[in-house]
């Protein structure tokens, strides 16, 4: 009997939540289990990167910044809690007198919370409507993102005292009263941020099933033809690249809470980059393998730095070559390429 | 005249020249990538390695230098200025036609597989020469500075590299604009499909055009020994900057990169007066996408339909 497409991703969305909500949790110790949740953390940007570069061409090398937007709105309100009623240590170290007037609100957590998700949105929908409404696209959008994501890096390595520069901002111990150094508390908190991930995959997929998502195709493959019938594109693309926007910075805060720190160089160009892999690695039409992409990268990465320091980016180079030369949609895409009993080299329609 | 007058004076000069100075820097910088992503279209990512190793490839002449010649340790930045090129042409040459000519049109690609490409040369750089800084030893004739009048002192390393990149900038464009081959690769550029039916082996121009920008790399790699140390990220602290250049100025124009690198050298410098370095470097970045938004080719577009 065949298997019918929507019955096969069915499945696979199972298959994920099966491991990361039993499996997982099973079979690995906290150690482990803080590490995969680390991993997870960009997830959120793979899945988002699904959206965005996948099914409608946009490839941002910016995602680092939204990651960095939740990261450090996140820290901000572990940090004022960890430390009330004093200042935060690196402010004192940079001789920094009173609390600076931005951080203030920091100390809810309604308003973090809402930072988080809203800050991405203010961010990266003006600027990308502006952007796609001049119709700068393609390789000339990666590098002003790739810029931007430059740019938040130095202005956050310059602003130490307030920032706490290169270092970033790190040494939390509880969230809203509850630990989360223990063993238990970072158990619940996988848990949550496995939670958030089934949502932002099932808000992805459905997404993808509607007449929006067909139209997402239609932008990348040929976007003035759909310009023509009458479609604002610049809107579709703006949409969904803050979608994305907002994805990362999730994963970004999540990040904060699971490594316990946040640092400039996890939001900056080089990440941004890296982030790209998780998706291409995983398949960039495939929000499930997104998110299996960055677990893979992720542990390649621990485990290759630890027992081979030398390799690790001799393997991520080479990564990046050979997914873009033999699977450009990325483990995802395999089954379908030995269907078709071919490699091929190259994605069907790329254009530009 | 106010007290002080003088000062002021002397200190705007150098301002000036340090405008000047940076501006040659970033232009030898953007050269070859203007030539590369410029005229090819390229997206490469390794561009900055590519100057890190004609960087390398100086830092290897001067030990072998110091080592077997000691005596004509004066004159080896022009022999090392040489063979970066030379390396670094011939690395650009095998580049093009073993790996970057399979992502032509598909420039998305291009830009991960060369992304990965960079970070292998990065580590090469690492496990061959360490992952400390390397320097070279500055040439007696290079050090120090030129006083035309007391209280202004211009370094004579930075006098060279604004000569040196007036040097390869006429040169760059002569051989663009004054040979049969660049009028071919200029051809190629405006139109692939007639400049091959018309008979020009445009696989053979894009082999060239790749490898002259590769090489214009390796000089700029080169010639930055002389400014700072070397370590295996160097490529990558150059590479956005140098994008920026290029986009800024607009893609196939060469005319674009000269006034681009101008108008961010001066502007740097100035903003660099007023405030601290870092936000300096945030007004730039910050300039330069707003002024891309208005002008989204880049503020020199060829008119050419693509």
């Amino acid at each position: 009997m065949a298997v019918s497409e929507k019955q096969r991703e069915l499945a696979a969305y199972a298959t994920a939540a099966f491991v990361l909500l039993v499996l997982m949790p099973m079979v690995l110790d906290a150690f482990w289990l803080t590490l995969v949740g680390k991993y997870l953390a960009f997830a959120f940007v793979a899945v988002g990167l699904v959206l965005s570069w996948g099914y409608c061409g946009i490839l941002s090398l910016g995602q680092g910044i939204f990651f960095g937007i939740g990261g450090y709105a996140m820290a901000m309100f572990l940090k004022l809690e960890a430390s009330a009623p004093d200042l935060p240590d690196f402010m004192v170290w940079s001789s920094v007198e009173k609390l600076p007037v931005w951080w203030h609100p920091f100390s809810s957590f309604a308003f973090t919370v809402a930072a988080i998700l809203l800050v991405p949105i203010v961010v990266a929908f003006p600027f990308a409507y502006a952007i796609f409404k001049k119709r700068v696209s393609g390789v000339y959008f990666a590098i002003v993102t790739i810029a931007l994501a430059l740019t938040l890096t130095v202005l956050i390595v310059g602003q130490q005292g307030e920032t706490g520069g290169a270092n970033g901002i790190t040494d939390f111990k509880t969230l809203l009263g509850w630990d989360i150094i223990s063993d238990a508390g970072k158990n619940a908190a996988y848990f949550v941020e496995v939670g958030l991930l089934i949502v932002v995959m099932a808000i992805s997929g459905l997404l993808l099933h509607t007449r929006f998502g067909k139209l997402l195709i239609a932008v990348r493959d040929r976007e003035d033809r759909v310009r023509f019938s009458g479609y604002n594109t610049a809107m579709i693309k703006a949409f969904i690249f803050t979608l994305a926007a907002v994805f990362s910075s999730i994963g970004g805060a999540l990040f904060t809470v699971q490594a316990g720190l946040i640092t400039p160089s996890v939001a900056g160009a080089v990440a941004s980059v890296e982030m790209v892999i998780y998706a291409a690695v995983g398949g960039r039409l495939s929000v499930v393998g997104a998110v299996f992409g960055a677990l893979l990268v992720g542990f390649m990465k621990s485990y290759l730095s630890e027992q081979f320091p030398e390799s690790w980016l001799f393997f991520l180079g080479g990564l990046f070559i050979f997914v873009v030369m033999v699977m450009p949609n990325g483990l995802a895409g395999v089954p379908d390429q030995i269907r078709h009993g071919r490699v091929r080299f190259g994605l069907r329609h790329e254009r530009r | 005249m106010k007290p002080g007058g003088q000062v002021n004076f002397d200190i705007q000069v150098m301002q000036l020249f340090n405008g000047l100075s940076l501006f040659t820097i970033l232009l030898l910088m953007a050269l070859g990538l203007a030539i590369v992503f410029g005229l090819m279209g390229v997206i490469n990512m390794a561009h900055g390695e590519v100057m890190a190793m004609g960087a390398y490839v100086t830092y290897l002449t001067a030990r072998l230098f110091e080592r077997h010649a000691p005596s004509l340790m004066s004159i080896y930045l022009f022999v090392a200025i040489a063979l970066a090129f030379t390396v670094t042409f011939a690395f650009g040459y095998l580049l093009e036609r073993g790996f970057v000519r399979w992502f032509y049109n598909r420039p998305l690609d291009t830009l991960l597989a060369t992304w990965g490409l960079s970070l292998i040369l990065q580590q090469s750089y690492r496990s061959i020469f360490g992952a400390q800084e390397v320097s070279v030893p500055l040439t007696t004739w290079l050090s120090g500075a030129w006083e035309p009048t007391a209280g202004i002192q211009l370094p004579v390393n930075r006098i060279f590299i604004i000569g040196l990149t007036l040097l390869v900038a006429t040169g760059v464009y002569l051989i663009l604009y004054k040979t049969r081959w660049g009028l071919r690769a200029r051809a190629v550029t405006q139109n692939r499909a007639m400049s091959s039916a018309v008979g020009i082996n445009t696989n053979k121009v894009d082999a060239l055009t790749f490898a002259l920008g590769s090489g214009l790399a390796g000089i700029a790699g080169s010639v930055f020994t002389m400014l700072g140390s070397t370590n295996p990220g160097t490529g990558q602290l150059y590479i956005v900057d140098t994008f920026i250049v290029v986009v800024f100025g607009g893609v196939a124009s060469l005319f674009g990169t000269v006034a681009s690198s101008f108008l961010i050298a001066q502007s740097q410098t100035t903003l660099e007066y007023l405030m601290s370095g870092s936000m300096a470097r945030v007004a730039i970045l910050l300039m330069v996408i707003t002024v891309l938004y208005f002008r989204p080719n880049g503020l020199f577009a060829s008119k050419v339909r693509t």
